[in-house]
């Protein structure tokens, strides 16, 4: 079954209207909560008045940052600890200043306008250039210079290596804030229930949030019980710990009756966390055939007002991977994670990965460009070649696995035609009637199966492993029970696809279980492209432990050993007598028959198996993006964009597609389109859907997909992950595709995204 | 204020309020949850039904001014023999991941298809503008409808 492009279990339920989001499920007494958001992006609360909100008809109360002061804080950064709601003080526009509850979620809506918020205006520092500026008011007592973090990952001082390469060249490169904009807005319903809550949440890791709410709420763990049911969408802002996650919990405790919170769109823009939002400094060095010699990177986050102790670090990953798919043989790296006056960042698919291969994949085009050479061929001349892997980077414990980088961008130029697009945007350039056409190429590489667990570890979680449980059922039929959350990825599919082939059993008599804590034993979640790399392997074990049990067991059944018993159809036979078989599930049955087992053999035919990844997976490829440009109006249209994938071991071709698609239409999405800005008030600028530029249908490509499978010997499925590889690999691709169409008129960068007006003003200004 | 309102061929009188929007009065009052919310400014078309068999966005729309007349919504396309072309394409061709926007997605897709039968890729990008989709990515959505063209159309 691995690697048949078999429809999806899933999507019937999805596909009927019958699946299940947390804004679908009703308990008796429901309640509906409400948050009063900060309207002010700095500012200290001199004064809350809820007296007209509570004598709505149907409010249950209206609650502030002092009614929870008994409650620990959430999960936060040491020495930054973060409440549920703003106390004497708000650090950004839309953060929570107060909850409503009521009996329905209109007059809930009703009774949160009518709080009344008074604000002391303070100085706002909407920007990190603001915020770093000397003199700059604090946004946090303990942080002076509004500085949270400042990281050397490495220890490189590249000066004389940059001193002594015969080329030499700067750049700063602006990695634009992003929202993540998931189309089911994050939700929470909790029931707390007797001695602890039901709490149902749009979330990617339910077992750390059982974990957090039960260290919060002073309970074990067996009294939290958390679903994650569908999810739509997610792509790392619902692995954040939004303050709505305990606040339920709590008032539904309070109120002794079920409580749900479902924000609408307007609050996700500016309450749910951001991504991405760097801006890079780099200066690299480099011979005349365009060999990096050595690379000095600082970089700056902007990680908003109340840090997330996920956002804060999360340059580290950008740091580790700056060298892309290149032999670099030195790279100093630095950051500096800023608090400013605007909503905090935190995960956006790729996490930190995409930066730095736009940084990289940029850098290497002006290169080419400074050189007067083709950016294929200074590609080229840096790639890692296959006989090096598995390759250490200059960063310790980045460890490249097996991959074949030249071959996927020789494909990749094959499939684009490369030589035919230089000669007809040469062709396109000297004819002004002609729209400018402009080639970009981006070879990646990312991280993908994380944990391990001591990287895991560093990021909150209990580790970086996942568990499966396989149990076949007396009728032969196969449940599986997963520790990963998925929402959308298909893993009910892939991971039966997985279990069919060890247990060789239909895929049609398997069942993936996953997303409820009171299901699954122990579980780790769904993000950094683990489903395959980490959940598949685990499945896989505890399936391989089923398979040797059933054959132990038929091998009884038949009066033979087990090394002569195989499997065929649909059970097994001694090696070479077809008519000594037995079915599958006729040895389903008898592992419940105690009496007719082989002396010492536990009842039952199941497994659980945690697996844990040696280290990360690193999924590649190359991706290329052909670009069009109006001459008059700046406007950008993608003609093609190519991709060639190495994610190791392909389960489902249907859904690996899918995946890339969608990555790659995330990755246009920021070259193009979207951008979460502030004016220097640190008012939002992009609050709702009509500001914010997720693009439709019209405003993307379709996609070439084409796949090279270098199995990974990191783990014994071979794969890598991909449900980030599409979002790491195409912002760049786009950029540099941009770039190039204007590389005639000297310009060098454009900054994304790469609108009309933006385009426009770049080309005005060249000429 | 007293709606009549016949969802999926059933009529159903109810009390609202004035303000009660139409996808409020499908998912809340009638707990037909297969029409979702995905947005507050007609934006995202998560919550595309069919009013009178034109595709409309239940969030901008009254449950006051759908009084008389008729809603199909996700719930009822699906006949006895299964799954209706338009989900069935979505199915084979892999034109839904997380399923959020899919109800609105089959809606309108399933509207376009009433009009134009044998639509173009352009005309379909077209058909579904109003219809946000944030992880395919839109090409297999329009594979998918491609699909039903092919094997049945509106039904």
């Amino acid at each position: 079954m691995i690697g048949s492009a078999v429809p999806r279990k899933e999507d019937a339920a999805l596909l009927t209207g019958r699946g299940t989001f947390v804004d679908d499920i009703h308990r008796p007494g429901l309640l509906h909560m409400v948050y009063v958001h900060s309207t002010e992006a700095h500012a200290l609360v001199t004064g809350i008045d809820t007296e007209e909100a509570r004598s709505l008809p149907g409010v249950l109360g209206v609650w502030t940052a002092r009614d929870f002061a008994d409650l620990p804080p959430r999960p936060s950064v040491p020495g930054l600890e973060r409440g549920y709601l703003a106390g004497d003080k708000v650090h950004y526009v839309g953060e929570p200043v107060a909850v409503v509850v009521a009996a329905d979620r209109y007059t809930a809506a009703d009774a949160a306008r009518a709080v009344r918020v008074a604000y002391e205006p303070l100085p706002v520092m909407a920007t990190v250039a603001d915020a770093l500026a000397p003199g700059a008011v604090p946004i946090f007592a303990p942080l002076p210079g509004n500085l949270a973090l400042e990281q050397q990952v490495t220890p490189d001082d590249v000066t004389a290596d940059l001193a002594a390469a015969p080329h030499r060249l700067r750049a700063r490169l602006v990695n634009q804030r992003c929202a993540g904009t998931p189309i089911e807005p994050y939700g929470v319903l909790a029931d707390w229930t007797g001695a602890g809550p039901t709490v149902w949440a749009t979330v990617q890791a339910p077992h750390r949030v059982r974990a957090e709410i039960a260290e919060r709420f002073g309970l074990a763990r067996h009294l939290v019980r958390v679903i994650a049911p569908d999810v739509g969408g997610a792509f790392g802002v619902k692995s954040s710990f939004m303050p709505e996650l305990f606040l339920a919990p709590e008032l539904s405790r309070r109120l002794g009756r079920p409580v749900k919170y479902v924000e609408t769109r307007g609050e996700h823009m500016v309450h749910t966390y951001h991504g991405r939002d760097q801006i890079q400094d780099v200066e690299v060095g480099f011979d005349a055939e365009g060999r990096i010699l050595a690379m000095d990177v600082t970089i700056t986050v902007n990680i908003g007002g109340v840090p997330d102790p996920v956002g804060i670090g999360l340059a580290t990953l950008t740091s580790y991977m700056l060298g892309g798919c290149y032999r670099i043989p030195k790279i100093a790296a630095r950051y500096r994670s800023v608090v400013t006056n605007t909503t905090p960042t935190a995960s956006y698919r790729g996490a930190g990965r995409p930066e730095a291969s736009f940084l990289i994949e940029r850098v290497v085009d002006l290169v080419a460009r400074e050189l007067g050479e083709d950016p294929a061929d200074v590609r080229k001349v840096n790639l890692i070649q296959p006989e090096e892997m598995p390759y250490q980077t200059p960063f310790e414990g980045i460890v490249y696995d097996e991959a074949d980088y030249p071959a996927a961008l020789d494909l990749l130029l094959g499939e684009l035609d490369y030589a035919a697009l230089r000669a007809e945007q040469a062709r396109r350039l000297a004819d002004p009637a002609a729209p400018l056409l402009g080639v970009g190429l981006s070879t990646f590489v990312e991280m993908g199966g994380f944990g391990p667990t001591p990287l895991f570890e560093q990021f909150g979680y209990l580790g970086g492993w996942e568990s499966a449980n396989v149990r076949m059922q007396p009728d032969g039929s196969v449940i599986v029970l997963v520790g990963t959350a998925p929402h959308g990825q298909g893993h009910q599919t892939a991971l039966a696809q997985i279990v069919a082939d060890q247990l060789n059993v239909p895929f049609d008599a398997i069942s993936v279980l996953y997303g409820d804590t009171a299901v699954v034993q122990e579980g780790t979640g769904t993000m950094g492209s683990r489903g395959m790399p980490v959940a598949g392997n685990a499945v896989r074990q505890a399936a391989v432990e089923v398979a040797a049990k059933a054959r132990t067991i038929a091998a009884h059944m038949l009066e033979a050993e087990a090394d002569d018993v195989v499997p065929v159809g649909d059970g097994f036979q001694i090696k070479g007598v077809p008519e000594a078989t037995v079915t599958m599930a006729e040895v389903a049955v008898r592992a419940f028959k105690p009496h007719l087992l082989p002396e010492g053999t536990a009842l039952g035919l199941e497994h659980t198996a945690y697996y844990e990844p040696k280290n990360l997976s690193y999924p590649s490829g190359a991706h290329g993006c052909v670009v069009e440009i109006d001459r008059d109006t700046g406007r950008v249209t993608v003609l093609r964009y190519v991709c060639v994938d190495d994610c190791g071991t392909v389960i489902n071709p249907l859904t690996a597609r899918g995946q890339i698609h969608g990555g790659v239409a995330q990755g246009i999405a920021q070259a193009l389109y979207e951008k979460v800005a502030f004016d220097p008030g640190g008012r939002p600028l992009a609050a709702s859907l009509e500001d914010y530029m997720v693009p439709g249908p019209l405003d993307l490509p379709s996609y070439e997909t084409h796949h090279i499978e270098t199995k990974s010997s990191f783990n014994p499925l071979g794969a890598k992950g991909l449900g980030e590889a599409g979002a790491t690999a195409a912002p760049q691709a786009v950029v540099n595709a941009v770039v190039d169409a204007l590389a005639h008129l000297g310009v060098r960068d454009v900054e994304m995204p790469c609108t009309p007006e933006r385009v426009w003003k770049v080309m005005h200004d060249a000429r | 204020m007293r709606v009549e309102i016949t969802v999926n061929g059933q009529p159903h009188t109810r009390e609202v309020e004035p303000r009660l929007l139409l996808v409020h009065f499908l998912r809340d009052t009638l707990s037909l949850t297969g029409t979702h919310i995905g947005c507050d400014t007609s934006s995202c078309g998560a919550c595309t039904v069919l009013l009178d068999g034109v595709a409309v966005k239940s969030c901008t729309v009254l449950a006051a001014q759908a009084d008389g007349r008729a809603v199909t919504t996700i719930e009822g396309l699906a006949g006895e023999d299964g799954l209706s072309p338009v989900q069935e394409g979505f199915r084979q061709c892999h034109g839904l991941q997380c399923g959020f926007c899919t109800p609105g997605m089959v809606m309108a897709a399933t509207a376009l298809l009433a009009e134009r039968p044998d639509p173009t890729e352009q005309e379909i990008r077209n058909g579904l503008k109003g219809n946000m989709c944030r992880c395919t990515g839109y090409q297999m959505i329009v594979e998918s409808v491609r699909w039903a063209a092919a094997n049945g159309g509106a039904r």
